[in-house]
């Protein structure tokens, strides 16, 4: 099993969009793979690449370089109907349930759409397999003819799931899919989430900037800053024993409810910098309490102990 | 029971759906019925007007509304009742193709500017802007100059001069839509371009166009008026309700009636064709359908 192909794997992933002021560099050089059925929860805050990374994967946008292998398979490149049978393995859940679904199409409409782009199906088929989606991420067989407006967010993510899995896909990018969900809601959707990866042996990327979901649902976790990865190593690890320190900083916001280490958080200086054609050092040397002149040579990513990459030259000293 | 159940399951087509929903909203129906009534009296006018369109009484002209000419007479002594009746298949009908051809010329064209955007976009709202710098009037005149008079000609004159606006109200509405998270969502399950753009798109986006249909009708039974006020477009004795309105103008004083009933059609017309047009955007809705 070990030797297994990973069913995600990127290398040198880049995505940099053109603006008046320069390149963006939304994503920049990120490498890591994920193993069949396990999560990678990727955190970091507001615009530092995560959405766009897990969009650049599954071809949503198309990447300005590196490379991308679906179970072993380069789909860097791929264009027409290659394209289209890679994108029926990998598939995406998006993060606001209120505009991810077409506000003019029945639910059923919805989950059939797959199904029905697909032409592998005969009619009868779909009909069978739409049920028996919508009863795999429990909507009651009375809302099928509903509008997405009638229903609540949980339930509208619930179609976005169904529609997500309508073509068995191998993998799932899930961007921040409960962040617009009340808290009661979160833990349902989690759950079901939970529950079709064990079903269905789905492998996903996590991507949220809620520690306490990320902790919750994933296997691995990265850190992103400014569209690199500073940061990757098991959930567990991470919590233990964050190296980088801007995964500490992370790490202090969470608010803490045991006595013996009270909530110590440790305020970030400054502001995030600009992603606009970045200088080539350490993105996160601009607030870091720690930095010095070497922090702004280009960072490798090093790993320091089996399964824990960091991308810090300074990593030895400060921990 | 079995057969029921395949029944709503497999759902009705769109338009079963709009039409059942617009069958429970009465001013639109009232509006339907107005308009097709109307379409009705002005094809088999020949069969009951009281008189001939061109026929002249010399001794009733500009006469008031009487039992023998019910809707008075007009300066050279033409019965309006029957001009009225006559006239309104080529005003009617002429309204009506206007519209759908320029929309239906400018929901395709808009809808590829708003969806790929870029320099195609570029490309077809600069080639608007040359046709929306002339005043729409001049280029009507000129368009009908060049294709020359008569009931199609006049269509067409007055339908590519529409065309450019209905190309940037469906654009607006189109770009408001591109940027919405579903249309990634269909993306990523390979969905086609044409899918995208006439499936999920252009019904999230044709409301505003509706609306602009309904009112763009009336402006365009006026304009084909103006262009046969100055001898393009229709050409007399061939009575359109614009015609006999700018016919009417220097009267308006001594003999209103001549404005009055034409007018009055006009009026009618657009009022039907409003509530109509309401009442299917309103269907058409899942947000505000009971």
């Amino acid at each position: 099993m070990a030797n297994q192909e990973p069913v995600i794997r990127i290398e040198g992933l880049k995505k940099y969009f053109s603006t008046a002021r320069g390149l963006l560099h939304a994503v920049d050089d990120v490498t890591f793979s994920i193993e069949k059925g396990k999560t990678l929860g990727v955190v970091g805050e507001s615009g530092c690449g995560k959405s766009t990374l897990g969009r650049t994967i599954i071809h949503l946008l198309e990447k300005t370089d590196g490379k991308i292998w679906l179970e072993g398979q380069d789909i860097s490149d791929v264009k027409g109907r290659e394209l289209r049978k890679a994108r029926e393995q990998m598939q995406i859940i998006f993060q606001d349930p209120y505009s991810s679904i077409d506000p003019r199409k029945t639910i059923e409409a919805t989950v059939r759409e797959p199904l029905v782009v697909s032409r592998k199906f005969k009619k009868n088929e779909i009909d069978d397999k739409a049920q028996e989606l919508m009863e795999l991420v429990g909507i009651d067989e009375r809302l099928r003819r509903s509008y997405p407006h009638e229903l609540d967010g949980g339930r509208r993510q619930r179609v976005g799931i169904a529609r997500a899995l309508a073509l068995n896909p191998k993998f799932v990018v899930c961007d921040e899919p409960v962040s617009a969900l009340d808290v009661s809601i979160q833990a349902q959707v989690l759950n079901l989430l939970k529950r079709l990866q064990m079903d269905r042996g789905l492998t996903y990327m996590f991507v949220t900037h809620d520690m306490s979901v990320v902790r919750h649902i994933s296997d691995d976790i990265c850190v992103m800053y400014l569209g690199q990865v500073v940061e990757k190593c098991p959930s567990k690890e991470l919590f233990k024993n964050p190296l980088h320190p801007y995964t500490k900083a992370l790490l202090s916001a969470i608010p803490s409810t045991d006595i013996d280490h009270p909530f110590q958080r440790e305020i970030l200086q400054g502001e995030l910098t600009s992603p606009i054609n970045p200088k080539p050092g350490c993105r996160f040397a601009a607030r870091c309490k720690y930095a010095t002149e070497d922090c702004q040579q280009p960072q490798v990513q090093e790993e320091v102990s089996p399964g824990h990459f960091v991308r810090c030259c300074r990593v030895g000293e400060i921990n | 029971m079995a057969d029921t159940k395949k029944k709503t399951r497999n759902g009705q087509s769109e338009f079963a759906m709009i039409w059942k929903q617009l069958k429970k909203n009465k001013l639109a129906m009232a509006g339907l019925i107005i308009f097709l009534l109307e379409l009705v009296l002005a094809f088999l006018a020949p069969l009951y007007i009281p008189y001939g369109i061109t026929e002249m009484d010399p001794v009733a002209q500009r006469a008031a509304p009487s039992a023998a000419h019910w809707f008075g007479t007009d300066n050279l002594g033409r019965d309006i009742f029957s001009r009225i009746c006559y006239g309104g298949k080529y005003s009617l009908t002429m309204g009506i193709i206007t519209i759908l051809l320029s929309n239906g010329v400018g929901i395709v064209i808009g809808a590829v500017a708003g969806y790929f955007g870029g320099w195609v976009d570029n490309l077809i709202m600069r080639i608007c802007d040359v046709f929306q710098s002339m005043p729409g009037m001049l280029l009507n005149i000129v368009l009908c100059a060049v294709l020359g008079s008569g009931w199609f000609n006049t269509i067409l004159a007055l339908a590519i001069g529409n065309v450019p606006g209905s190309v940037r109200m469906l654009r607006a509405s189109m770009l408001k839509q591109r940027g919405a998270e579903y249309v990634e969502a269909c993306q990523s399950i390979n969905c086609s371009t044409p899918r995208i753009i006439f499936s999920h798109l252009l019904p999230n986006s044709f409301s505003p166009m509706l609306v602009g249909m309904s009112m763009g009708m009336s402006m365009m039974m006026t304009m084909a008026a103006s262009l046969s006020f100055i001898g393009l477009g229709i050409q007399p004795p061939i009575p359109d309700w614009g015609a006999m309105l700018s016919d009417a103008r220097q009267f308006i004083r001594i003999a209103p009636h001549m404005i009055i009933f034409p007018g009055i059609a006009i009026a009618i017309s657009v009022l039907a064709l409003n509530l109509l047009g309401d009442g299917i955007r309103d269907a058409a809705d899942p947000k505000l359908r009971r």
